[in-house]
């Protein structure tokens, strides 16, 4: 028999007091279908304009810096500025995201962009969040041919995009957001859904030595998060 | 990892309260991780019904496993990924090291997985020619130490930021002897530059999961240091390793049960990067593992499931009942002996390892209720515990000396005047000797105790006493 027969049988015979295999399935299939609403905290259910301060504060709280620009003919400036305040030259390995692509560049002529992966080189990364979650200040970003994960991790300055339109309260509007994006049968979302979600929260963080918290030790040690209003 | 010293506790626990620098560390504990839970879990009103909301989900999930396990298979293999089931420990190694061969890999990076330490799967690659690192700061610490995790969510919380140093500079000696090493900072910088290479040049990322989605097929993993995620994304294999009770359904069910997971953990909202992984690189993508796989392990959980121990299965691994625990706080994560420590270790070991290896472990409880407390999903611990514990009893298990004083115990228990007769003037006695203090420092009879702490001294009266009065 093999392991997986072996396993299977296993529980089975250990469940099969209680109820019969095939109502198990069943019923496994039901809840997979059509899945009981999740307690969502009241926290996350704020008006439109308390959604940018909730996300701000919490963000804020797990050292993640944000701010705020009005369009994304603002952002070549805001980025340019923030790497100058850190300190970093005026240079981003960036994603392809198709919103980057409406930006005109060339207003910051000093400001190098290029895109593809992260490599060891590089000091700092450009991403746009696919949403914005106000209950905890979280980040959602996800693999995309145009969008390769290793921007969010080896570089140690990590700066998001995040336009105002895709700040929700909570999660569960992000996987309902993504489900309808993604179309199709229930069946089919196992092959269409990106190969990697991230959810982000702040920037890389250890306690592990004495639980002092201390900054970015794999991932980026700084995490900046531009909100553009009109995107 | 080290062999297992389940057998050996008394001794374990000697050493451990004699320890200085571990009792130092164990301090800690209270103003970090208790702390912070208690503000996390205040500050979010549903946070109790939240709790509910996670229990019934896992109960939900291991009442339906066979199912929802089958689900989880035909979704992975839809995304292009692999399962690989394993019976036991020797069978889940068996089927990582044939993966890595197959990638004629020379070097492993793994992030942070208990599951990995359980099947003790470090040595087994390195005695088979690989070069496995982890690279979690704490295991990657412990690594270097030669040690078993103290903490299952912090694996080096029993060493000094001295002996990181030390361990750094035995093993970095490429790097200038007279470099400091004093602040956490440099010791942060130093790991991050070692690491950095490993990740890029590894074959092969091994990570955990915190939780398999049948629904989509999806491995979750949730750590806060951004290891995981340089190690399933940069070489061109990932394996996850998974226990069988790590199925739940939907995203939506992970999103439940990740609103109280790092609230119990570490008192965050959220921890840093919560990754959900599905499949291998897909069309296009410029970056990513070109294989996925995933090892899911049984060993001794479908005894649990058909024992009476089911509801351990509900663990999602926080930590919070070895934080909360006046054992651990006293002993540490060693003197437990084995991999998973605590009181959610003493209810787990003996059903994975066999009750003969760990007769002792379920006696490492006050039973004083704090781990059951603070349980994200509320599994009964306590009452488990004293499962086992009647199960050493039935098997005669227990040691001589433990039966014996119960034997005698009992011959005055069953006899009101004999044994009024004997501890009448015994509590006297000790109220006098503690005179005012309340408590008493060393009793020459009772060392194991007073050693490490002190002896509430009777205020006086017996309750046989008391009650009499009260009774006039």
């Amino acid at each position: 028999m093999s392991a997986r027969e072996s396993i299977l049988n296993r529980i089975g015979a250990a469940l099969d007091n209680d109820s019969d295999k095939s109502g198990r399935a069943a019923t496994a299939a039901a809840r997979i279908q059509t899945p009981p609403n999740n307690l969502i905290p009241a926290r996350a259910k704020v008006s439109a304009e308390d959604q940018v301060q909730l996300f701000r504060d919490w963000a804020e709280e797990v050292a993640a810096t944000t701010d705020r620009v009005e369009s994304l003919d603002d952002l070549p400036a805001a980025l340019a500025a923030y790497l100058s305040s850190q300190n970093l030259p005026s240079e981003v390995k960036s994603s392809d995201d198709p919103l980057l692509g409406q930006v005109d560049w060339a207003k910051q002529p000093t400001l190098t962009r290029r895109t593809g992966i992260a490599e060891e080189a590089d000091q700092a990364s450009l991403a746009v969040a696919f949403a914005g979650i106000a209950e905890t200040g979280t980040l959602v970003l996800h693999a995309a041919p145009e969008s390769p994960t290793t921007l969010n991790f080896l570089p140690e300055t990590h700066v998001v995009v995040l336009p105002r339109s895709r700040l929700t309260g909570d999660y569960e509007t992000t996987w309902n957001r993504l489900r309808d994006e993604l179309g199709g049968e229930p069946a089919d979302l196992p092959k269409k859904l990106p190969r990697v979600v991230n959810w982000i929260t702040g920037p890389s963080r250890t306690g592990d030595i004495e639980q002092e918290i201390l900054l970015g030790i794999h991932g980026p040690r700084r995490l900046h998060i531009i909100i553009v209003d009109e995107a | 990892m080290v062999e297992a010293t389940t057998t050996q506790f008394k001794s374990n626990v000697k050493e451990a309260l004699a320890d200085t620098q571990l009792q130092n560390a164990l301090d800690r504990l209270q103003s970090g991780f208790v702390k912070k839970r208690r503000v996390a879990s205040e500050r979010l009103e549903e946070f109790e019904d939240l709790r509910d909301r996670a229990r019934d989900i896992k109960t939900h999930t291991i009442a339906h496993l066979d199912a929802y396990l089958e689900i989880y298979q035909q979704n992975v293999e839809a995304s292009g990924g692999h399962v690989h089931w394993a019976r036991d420990e020797a069978e889940a190694r068996e089927i990582i090291l044939s993966i890595c061969q197959n990638a004629k890999a020379k070097t492993v990076t793994k992030g942070k997985s208990m599951i990995g330490e359980e099947i003790a799967i470090n040595e087994y690659l390195e005695a088979n020619g690989l070069e496995p690192i982890e690279t979690d700061l704490g295991e990657y610490i412990i690594q270097l130490r030669g040690e078993a995790p103290s903490h299952i969510i912090a694996p080096a919380i029993h060493v000094s930021k001295e002996q990181v140093a030390d361990a750094f500079r035995e093993t970095h000696e490429e790097l200038p002897a007279e470099r400091s090493l004093e602040e956490p900072d440099e010791l942060l910088a130093e790991a991050r530059a070692m690491l950095r290479d490993k990740f890029i040049n590894a074959d092969v990322g091994i990570t955990g999961a915190n939780f398999l989605i049948a629904e989509t097929g999806t491995s979750v993993i949730v750590t806060n240091e951004g290891n995981g995620d340089l190690t399933q994304t940069l070489p061109k294999v990932h394996i996850a390793l998974a226990s069988i009770e790590k199925v739940i359904p939907t995203l939506e069910d992970a999103t439940s049960l990740l609103r109280v997971l790092a609230r119990s953990a570490t008192g965050q909202e959220m921890s840093s990067y919560t990754t959900f992984s599905t499949g291998p690189r897909r069309a296009g993508d410029l970056d990513g593992p070109e294989e996925y796989h995933v090892v899911i392990l049984d060993n001794g959980r479908t005894d649990m499931l058909a024992g009476n121990f089911s509801e351990m299965l509900r663990c999602i691994r926080c930590g919070a009942c070895l934080n909360h625990c006046p054992v651990y706080n006293s002993i540490g994560g060693h003197a437990y002996g084995w991999v998973y420590p605590g009181p959610m270790g003493s209810v787990l070991t003996p059903g994975l390892m066999g009750l003969d290896e760990a007769a002792d472990l379920p006696q490492a409880s006050t039973l004083c209720g704090k781990c059951e407390e603070v349980c994200p999903v509320r599994i009964p611990l306590p009452s488990m515990l004293r499962r086992w514990r009647d199960q050493v009893y039935a098997r005669d298990l227990g040691d001589w000396q433990t039966k014996w004083a119960l034997k005698w115990w009992a011959v005055f228990a069953k006899r009101p005047a004999l044994y009024h007769f004997f501890a009448g003037p015994k509590m006297q006695m000790l109220a006098m000797w503690a005179r005012k203090q309340g408590h008493l420092k060393s009793i020459p009879s009772l060392k194991g105790w007073t050693n490490s702490r002190n002896f509430p001294a009777p205020q006086g009266k017996t309750f046989q006493q008391l009650w009499k009065e009260k009774k006039r």
